[in-house]
């Protein structure tokens, strides 16, 4: 509680976790926010000529190619950002955090093993292994979530590993040893409680880099797949048109540069506030 | 010194091999049958066997890993399902064009990253370094195809400052190269800030200012070639995240280099094309950061080898 209090102190914290809770609001309420169906296309969507409409009283974003609401689905789309963000960040933060550990609590050949894997995967660029894994899976909303899980487990495994390793390097730990502490009872009860700080701040951030990772998957084509709204996908099949209608990128746009810059700054603060050596420095 | 480097040689080979292994999986792991594609709709089954054992598919896995990196150490990819070509000819041909944006896009990444470090540093704390620092945040935040789209539209459509994409001169490099150079720019601007308030508070800076150095002369002689050290290994771990937005930002502004290679090599599902260019990538990121560690040493004699 005092976390959220002190983070609700900063402004721009403030307004991330409202815009948040708005993106949320509107991925799970969708059905009852919505204005139209989604997918549903237009008579009167379209201009004469087969133009896209611009914002009006009865579209308020305007409409897309296919005289689609372009409202309803920005808040359809915001619920394949979070479930995306969410279950493929989660994922990822699993498999890191357990690499993490095991690295750097077991030390040794499995430790050197896990760390020089992480490495390997440190030397692909992250967007062409996910779009290479994505293009042989075919992409459907799960296998997006698996593949981009799998390109980003590695930052966190480093991250907890690191840490792991000075934490369980303190003397305290060395203390529990003596007294005869089990290795199980030393992760369980000493090391993870001391690296969670670490991971809810990673988490966070973690979601920021999915949101941008899934939108860019999605505008190359090789992400969530039409009909199903996402806000890379609305700017994937707009893209031809996009510099007569550029309110068809604008408005997705707003929203993926929104929710990541909350997502990240939310995480940044966290990272400030649960280690008060950091403070400003980064 | 010497076997520090002799490891740091070693180490990066063996990643490059762990590189091979990698990819040759995500070949593997196609669903299609590449001899059943090669021989058409009406081959007879002896035909595609042929093909099986000409392609050397019929050998076990280890001994088709061991061909396959015989070939790429050869600089064989591999062919294009789609153009029929080597694809280590279609990427050659893109190579010079990517090399031109990597440079300057990198180039423009350090300066507007380095100015604004250097800015917010000096300024810290005042209503100037937060605002520097948001931007660079909201740099970092956004993905490279919607800024490369709202820059074409802005400064290509609606001022006409830039031609509207495509190859050729100056003109048709600064657009992505700008682009690119100002959402990398932000990890750069928030590290050079932190290290040179790490390197302004030192001992050595109240001396130098003490001993009447003007403080333009302390800053660009003293401060800066101390923050900026920890800049050179950052370049080669930004090569990684640079070439993913490349690939984005070659295929927006048409820029004909190894992205858009890829870019539409993925719109016809040509895999041998992508996993080409991800090789590639991963071979310039583990010799871009070999490059790095190597050249930082250089630098700072005061990094110690033997510790590290």
């Amino acid at each position: 509680m005092n976390l959220l209090m002190a983070l609700l102190k900063r402004k721009s914290v403030a307004a991330s976790l409202l815009f948040i809770l708005i993106v949320v609001v509107a991925a799970v309420f969708a059905p009852w926010l919505a204005p139209y169906d989604p997918t549903r296309q237009f008579f009167d969507g379209l201009t004469l000529e087969g133009a896209p409409l611009p914002p009006n009283a009865d579209f308020y974003f305007g409409t897309d190619l296919l005289g689609r609401d372009l409202l309803s689905r920005i808040i359809y789309g915001a619920r394949t950002s979070l479930i995306i963000g969410v279950v493929s960040n989660g994922i990822a933060v699993i498999i890191g955090t357990l690499v993490g550990v095991t690295a750097g609590f077991v030390r040794g050949w499995t430790g050197s093993i896990l760390m020089r894997l992480t490495d390997l995967m440190m030397s692909f660029p992250a967007l062409l292994l996910a779009i290479a894994l994505a293009a042989i899976l075919r992409p459907s909303l799960w296998i997006v979530a698996l593949v981009i899980a799998m390109v980003n487990w590695v930052q966190i495994a480093r991250v907890i590993y690191s840490e792991t390793i000075s934490i369980a390097a303190k003397d305290f730990v060395a203390v529990e040893r003596t007294i005869g502490a089990s290795s199980l009872r030393i992760l369980l009860s000493h090391l993870l409680p001391h690296l969670l700080p670490t991971i809810l701040v990673w988490a966070t951030l973690g979601i920021s880099t999915t949101v941008l990772l899934e939108a860019t998957l999605s505008f190359l084509g090789v992400g969530v797949q039409p009909p199903m709204p996402s806000w890379g996908n609305i700017i994937f099949e707009s893209q031809t048109y996009f510099t007569s209608a550029l309110w068809l990128v604008l408005f997705p746009g707003v929203a993926i540069v929104a929710l990541s810059l909350s997502f990240n700054l939310v995480g940044d603060a966290l990272r400030d506030e649960l280690d008060p050596t950091l403070k400003g420095r980064l | 010194m010497a076997w520090y480097i002799a490891k740091r040689l070693f180490y990066a080979a063996l990643i490059l091999l762990g590189v091979s292994f990698i990819t040759y999986l995500l070949l593997f792991l196609i669903p299609a049958d590449p001899a059943r594609q090669i021989a058409g709709r009406s081959a007879t089954p002896e035909v595609v066997a042929n093909i099986r054992h000409q392609l050397g598919l019929d050998l076990p896995f280890y001994e088709q890993y061991l061909r396959y990196l015989w070939q790429l150490l050869h600089g064989d990819l591999g062919r294009s399902y789609v153009q029929r070509s080597q694809v280590s000819d279609l990427m050659a041909a893109r190579i010079g064009p990517t090399l031109q944006l990597m440079a300057a896009g990198i180039g423009f990444e350090l300066l507007i990253g380095i100015s604004l470090g250097l800015v917010a540093a000096i300024k810290r704390n005042s209503g100037l370094d937060r605002a520097l620092m948001a931007f660079s945040f909201i740099g970092v935040s956004s993905p490279h195809f919607i800024a490369a789209m709202l820059a074409l539209y802005f400064f290509a459509v609606k001022l006409g400052w830039f031609p509207l994409g495509g190859y050729g001169g100056i003109e048709h490099l600064l657009l992505p190269a700008i682009t690119l150079g100002v959402l990398g720019s932000g990890w750069y601007s928030r590290m050079v800030r932190s290290s040179m308030i790490e390197v302004l508070h030192q001992d050595f800076i109240r001396t130098a200012r003490a001993k009447g150095l003007t403080r333009v002369r302390v800053l660009l002689r003293h401060v800066l070639p101390n923050a900026i050290i920890p800049v050179i290994p950052m370049i080669g771990i930004d090569i990684g995240i640079f070439m993913s937005g490349l690939v984005v930002v070659e295929s927006v502004f048409g820029w004909p280099g190894l992205g858009q290679l890829a870019w539409q090599a993925i719109q016809q599902v040509d895999i041998p094309i992508i996993v080409g260019v991800t090789t590639l990538s991963a071979v310039a990121i583990v010799l871009g950061n070999l490059v790095a560690d190597l050249a930082v040493l250089l630098v700072d004699p005061r990094i110690d080898v033997k510790n590290s």
